[in-house]
């Protein structure tokens, strides 16, 4: 196992490095000086943008900016932000928080329902409950987020008023937070009704986040289950007599897991990088929406360090996965 | 210190408790500040949430007008050669405090010296902290105009001009310019954080600095302090709230008393709730077509006033504004002193165009329409504006290609002189002088960069001149009258439009004034019981 896990890890080093160039490379490609941006309508004289050109070192040539900002990767330092002269190492941390908090809870609800449902449909396969659940699936994956978060806002918080429209935590509520968790900070800071504040704020971000991976694991499991139940083994295990519940959840969940591990593995990523939607309209201060008006700042340094550490996650979540494959079967392990 | 620790300073600092916050403002705002220290930005959402609360300047815009009143200046005197000003300073103005510094003296030279010399003396040790670029100082042309700062006494700044400059008192009124604590710098420089000045703000304005949390919320307490009217509230939120719409759910919902730029479709069901209040007002800015008045037929001003009379600018409004704006027909705003309410805009009348080319000898015109990729408050959507005013010209026998780039590409390409097309822009003015409009926009020094018309008409360029070195606003309003009509006969643009300014809020809110400058300003608004 632990052979297994080095060598998985080793090839995170190319993988970085690639990852490195890539975001190094990508903000550049797009037409747009950073300068010229930041200046606006207003503009800027020659003297002035030479000036700032040196200060941010484009004057440079390229391979020489790479490898600055290669050096000071390694050193642990992403520089600082052209918008907010912070380091893109701090706005990360404050922001980061959010975005996993959200998205774990998102990830839970999607599993809290996507699995059970899946399992229910495959059981049933070509009754009435598998097709409606699948066509609800289907829905619920084409679903044009923007729309469902803001019906969700307008009859839940709008409507009946129960649920807040957007934000962490009621702006009554006022404590440090030294986690970056609303949960936990809410719940350790003593103030009576603050943690179900913030629970109350999450429950519609979490359902519109949750709402395409709950779609894709429950057809996931449902393809993954009809395939499994089809096996030998299940139907010896139903020869031997097993308990129906025995062998769906047990013999038969446990190899369907495989493949929807992989899914979940794959949403994960896509939660942590892609919760820009939810997070705009959920005033929910993430990572999502700093980077994409990061990407319309041509602030070079925050989209090039967001997407590093947003990748290295990514590879992480990857590798947490592969190793899961390994306890969920022992074969893999041993490969 | 990191985002955590001034949560945590802003906690020791607190000393509301809940029921406190029943006196709380809560303003929903459309973004995150960029920072602070408002000299070091441009952008009017960094500036409501700095300047205008924390700080204030020597001068000061009277709330709700473009007039400059005293500030932490009670009076200045401009010399008789206008190459001078000296401002008496205010006494007994203590500024803010934190858990990492109290003042210990009050506000005084030493302080309006620091803020002005650390933006433009590249020795001044603050000169490069926090990224140290000084935009706003540096392209209001402070650092020519000023030659040195003197301290005259503790209460008197002499500040010494390289020209006479008549707006220089509304500069000193602009976020730039707003005053910072030397102790406060001096003190965070000894500590090793100088970048604490820009991120937990000292000043002398109505509300303290409390706590910020990026792209969540900001909080300001009243300063008790203050030397001017107290605030009426105790403490104000910002809810920083990105889409328009659930703004407006949330003051729907009373999870905001106030919120700033509704989407224009939501402004007919705002007008018509009952416990929604809208607040409307024309932006102090302008959206035009520029021609390039350099390039053959469009030298021609009869070519340009005849395009002119060829958009269709009410069907501009309706369509790309729905309603949030207003026929342009001077180059400065309607909120501006010296605006011409007498002058008559070109009529819409293709017939009369199409007349006046044919006598002008123009036939198969070809004219490329540049299209900004960005929104503005002056042109909420360039490329349906480009496409109606395509449809317009095709009317009168003009064929016109539209042209977009990317924004950074867009502005450097539209300032070339040579130029192929005629250029959607805007402007959106700074310090409500309309020297800023007219000298930057179409004046002789701006073609090649700002003038994107490359327009340099020597009577109209002295006129303006002059208008600059008098201190009389009735002289100066005369002289841009006279501006206006030479802008009207020669036409270098299509003047188009000025947005609407519309603000929405709970009917508790009181005292709200709309401020035509743009910055949404909370000092003397109240909650009615």
């Amino acid at each position: 196992m632990l052979n297994y896990i080095l060598s998985r890890i080793l090839t995170f080093i190319p993988t970085f490095v690639g990852v490195t160039l890539i975001s190094f490379g990508f903000i550049r490609v797009l037409p747009g000086d950073p300068i010229i941006v930041m200046a606006g309508e207003r503009g800027m004289s020659d003297a002035r943008y030479a000036e700032l050109s040196a200060q941010y070192g484009f004057d440079q040539p390229i391979y020489k900016q790479f490898w600055d900002y290669l050096t000071g990767v390694m050193q642990g330092d992403l520089g600082n932000s052209f918008v907010t002269k912070r380091p893109v190492w701090d706005e990360f941390f404050a922001l980061f928080p959010a975005t996993l908090e959200l998205s774990i809870c998102a990830m839970l609800f999607a599993l809290a329902l996507g699995l059970p449902a899946g399992v229910i449909a495959a059981v049933n396969r070509g009754k009435f409950f598998d097709r409606a659940l699948m066509s609800t699936a289907l829905i619920g994956y084409s679903m044009p987020i923007f729309w469902w978060a803001l019906l969700l806002i307008i009859v839940f918080s709008g409507n009946l008023q129960w649920t807040p429209v957007s934000g962490r935590i009621d702006l009554l509520y006022y404590f440090p937070d030294p986690t970056g968790f609303m949960l936990i900070d809410s719940l350790t800071s003593g103030q009576s009704g603050a943690f179900k504040s913030a629970v109350r704020h999450l429950i519609l971000p979490t359902i519109v986040l949750g709402t395409i991976p709950l779609a894709v694991i429950a057809r996931q499991t449902r393809s993954a289950m009809l395939e499994v139940l089809g096996e030998d083994y299940i139907r010896t295990a139903r020869a031997k007599g097993l308990s129906t519940g025995r062998i769906n959840g047990i013999h038969a969940l446990r190899n369907a897991l495989i493949p929807v591990i992989t899914v979940i593995g794959l949403s994960v990523g896509t939660l942590l990088a892609g919760a820009i939607l939810t997070e705009t309209i959920f005033s929910w201060p993430g990572i999502g929406k700093w980077m994409v008006d990061s990407i319309f700042r041509r602030d070079y340094p925050v989209v090039q360090g967001g997407l590093l550490l947003i990748a290295v996650m990514v590879m992480v979540v990857n590798l947490t996965v592969d190793m899961l494959y390994g306890v969920i079967n022992p074969k893999i392990r041993k490969r | 210190m990191s985002m955590k620790t001034t949560l945590a300073t802003g906690m020791l600092l607190a000393t509301v408790g809940t029921s406190a916050m029943a006196q709380s403002l809560v303003y929903c705002s459309e973004g995150s500040p960029e920072g602070f220290d408002p000299a070091l930005y441009t952008s009017g959402t960094t500036f409501d949430a700095s300047s205008h609360p924390v700080y204030n300047r020597l001068s000061e815009f009277k709330v709700g007008t473009t007039e400059t009143v005293p500030g932490l200046a009670e009076s200045w005197e401009v010399s008789e050669d206008g190459l001078s000003v000296t401002f008496n300073l205010r006494q007994g103005v203590s500024f803010h405090s934190n858990a990492n510094f109290t003042p210990t003296r009050d506000f005084n030279a030493d302080d309006v010296i620091f803020t002005f010399d650390r933006q433009g003396n590249s020795e001044n040790p603050y000169n490069q902290v926090s990224g140290g670029s000084w935009e706003y100082y540096s392209s209001m042309s402070m650092p020519e105009l000023v030659s040195s700062i003197e301290k005259v006494d503790d209460y008197t700044v002499k500040f010494n001009l390289t020209r006479t400059e008549a707006p220089f008192i509304a500069n000193m009124a602009m976020d730039f310019a707003s005053i910072v604590s030397k102790e406060y710098a001096d003190a965070m420089m000894e500590a090793g954080t100088p970048e604490m000045v820009n991120q937990a703000p000292i000043g002398t304005g109505p509300f303290t600095f409390q706590a910020y949390q990026k792209d969540a919320v900001i909080r300001y307490l009243r300063n008790d302090n203050y030397w001017g009217d107290p605030a009426k509230v105790e403490s104000l939120i910002f809810a920083i709230t990105p889409d328009a719409s659930v703004r407006y759910q949330k003051v729907q919902a009373g999870e905001c008393h106030v919120m700033a730029y509704p989407n224009p479709a939501d402004v007919a069901d705002m007008q018509s709730a009952e416990d929604i209040v809208v607040m409307e007002q024309e932006g102090l800015n302008v959206g035009y077509l520029a021609y390039n008045t350099q390039m053959p037929p469009f030298d021609n001003a009869n070519v340009r006033k005849a395009l002119n009379m060829s958009i269709d600018k009410q069907a501009i409004i309706d369509v790309v504004f729905q309603g949030s704006g207003e026929i342009a027909k001077n180059p400065i705003p309607p909120t501006m002193w010296s605006y011409d309410e007498n002058t008559v805009d070109d009529e819409y009348n293709p017939e009369a165009a199409m007349e006046m080319l044919a006598a002008e000898g123009v036939e198969d015109l070809e004219l490329k329409i540049w299209a900004m990729p960005v929104q503005r408050p002056y042109n909420p959507n360039a490329r349906r504006m480009a496409e109606l005013m395509q449809e317009d010209f095709s009317k009168v026998g003009v064929d016109v290609e539209i042209v977009s780039y990317e924004w950074g590409e867009y502005l450097e390409r539209s300032s070339d002189v040579d130029r192929d097309g005629a250029v959607l822009l805007g402007w959106t003015g700074d310090n409500g002088d309309p020297d800023n409009f007219l000298a930057v926009l179409l004046g002789c020094d701006g073609v090649g960069g700002s003038n994107r018309a490359q327009w340099c008409n020597e009577e109209f360029d002295a006129v303006i001149q002059e208008a600059k070195t008098l201190s009389s606003q009735e002289e100066r309003t005369a002289l841009y009258e006279e501006a206006q009509a030479i802008f009207k006969d020669q036409a270098p643009w299509a003047t188009i439009a000025h947005s609407v300014v519309f603000m929405t809020m709970r009917p508790e809110v009181e005292g709200y004034v709309v401020h035509p400058l743009g910055g949404h300003i909370f000092n003397q608004v109240g909650l009615s019981e």
